[in-house]
């Protein structure tokens, strides 16, 4: 149990996807504007890796690992499919952030209007591929999926939270004009993740 | 065909090709492929390496996606350009691995991660969706160019500060080795490519000021 709360906290903070794996970093930049908007799209990227990371563990270990499908066959033991793996992840995900979208327009259509056109988005969050390869890479189990994923998707809102809070102070500042918009918005997102560079001191 | 029209198709062709390199630049306007563009460029090898796949991904599914422009259904457009892309990439990874498998190490999961990058897709979804394979190619092309260089820019900075080397050759030499470089430990850490790229789209848009976005309001 602490191994997976360690887990978590290194995920969320030490190991932040957007901060020092700069992955999602399109949306990052581009849906921080508003507070409000970056609540919604924080908590829809945490439901989408905690839906899509379990179900691609489940299709690495039983379909796509070396020997996987001699459970189906014992012909079919020296089968690996693992070169698939970017494609069946990939379609995972398109079909999960489509099933959650449907289920949220069906239970929450506030939440759905208010998401809009970000919500398909999720299926090229590069944060939503990264956590899968992630997971794959570094071989956990179970578990260590889910508290893995639950992290990354926190510590993602968090980031983007910030960010847009940040952004809408900075409404109120002077900016000069080749650096308005995007380049300041750069240049916060490095003083940020110096911030962050400090949570790896904490020993776990 | 008049010569009004070949004149027409030659600027479209050369706009295609040099247009996305500075006006257009994916990185510093148009917000595409940001993740990869920080992650990889530490050093020039990966980001010499990541350019190059990224340029032939983005030239193929732009052809292929180009190609099949008029036979997609416009409801299922997204899934065939996924399909597409994930298929280039899945070639292009297995290359890596084959050919370069130290490099395909340092890269990790950023290979599979071309897939999502949005440049590809962008371009696909912007560009190749509505013109011929040839612009397409040459979009795709000069996409690539823009990409890469900032990449590279980005990276040579990089590691000249952070390790005073070039592609691995130490070109200043450093304190420890009895030379006048102290090495920029900043430099090799995240929060350099951020500073880094903010300041090339400050001089960017400085150099062009037709680019300047306007104030929030």
């Amino acid at each position: 149990m602490e191994h997976l709360l360690r887990l978590f906290v290194k995920a969320a903070f030490v190991e932040n996807m957007a901060l020092a794996y700069f992955l999602g970093m399109c949306s990052f930049l581009a849906v921080s504007k508003k507070v409000d908007t970056a609540v919604g799209l924080g908590v829809a990227v945490t439901f989408v890796l905690l839906v899509t990371c379990p179900l691609n563990y489940l299709l690495l270990h039983h379909v796509l690992d070396a020997g996987a499908l001699g459970a189906l066959h014992p012909s079919l033991a020296t089968v690996d499919l693992g070169f698939l793996s970017f494609l069946v992840y990939i379609g995972s995900i398109a079909a999960a952030v489509q099933v959650v979208e449907m289920a949220i327009d069906r239970y929450a259509p506030r939440l759905y209007a208010s998401l809009g056109v970000f919500l398909p988005l999720i299926a090229v969050n590069c944060a939503i591929l990264g956590a899968s390869l992630f997971m794959a890479e570094r071989r956990y189990t179970l578990p260590e999926t889910m508290s893995f994923a639950l992290g990354s998707g926190v510590g993602w809102a968090l980031a983007i939270v910030a960010m847009a809070a940040i952004r809408e102070r900075l409404r109120y500042s002077d900016v000069p004009a080749g650096l308005r918009g995007l380049g300041i918005t750069f240049l916060i997102a490095g003083l940020m993740a110096i911030g962050f560079m400090s949570f790896p001191g904490i020993r776990l | 065909m008049k010569p009004t029209t070949l004149g027409a198709h030659r600027k479209a062709a050369r706009d295609a090709l040099t247009e996305p390199v500075f006006e257009k630049n994916p990185i510093a306007l148009q917000v595409l492929g940001i993740c990869s563009a920080l992650a990889v460029t530490t050093r020039l090898d990966t980001a010499l390496v990541m350019s190059l796949a990224v340029g032939v991904v983005l030239c193929l599914s732009n052809v292929t996606m180009s190609l099949l422009r008029d036979v997609v259904p416009p409801s299922i457009r997204i899934i065939v350009q996924l399909t597409v892309i994930a298929s280039l990439v899945i070639v292009i990874d297995q290359l890596l691995k084959a050919f370069a498998w130290g490099l395909s190490r340092q890269l990790s999961v950023f290979v599979g991660l071309i897939i999502t990058n949005c440049i590809i897709m962008g371009r696909a979804e912007a560009y190749a969706m509505q013109h011929p394979p040839r612009l397409a190619f040459l979009d795709g092309l000069g996409n690539a160019a823009g990409f890469g260089l900032v990449l590279v820019a980005v990276a040579s900075v990089r590691e000249l500060l952070g390790a005073g080397q070039l592609l691995g050759f130490q070109v200043l030499p450093l304190v420890a080795d009895g030379g006048w470089y102290e090495p920029n430990g900043l430099m090799v850490l995240a929060p350099a490519a951020f500073f880094l790229i903010g300041l090339l789209i400050w001089a960017l848009r400085t150099w062009k000021p037709h680019l300047v976005e306007d104030p929030e309001v």
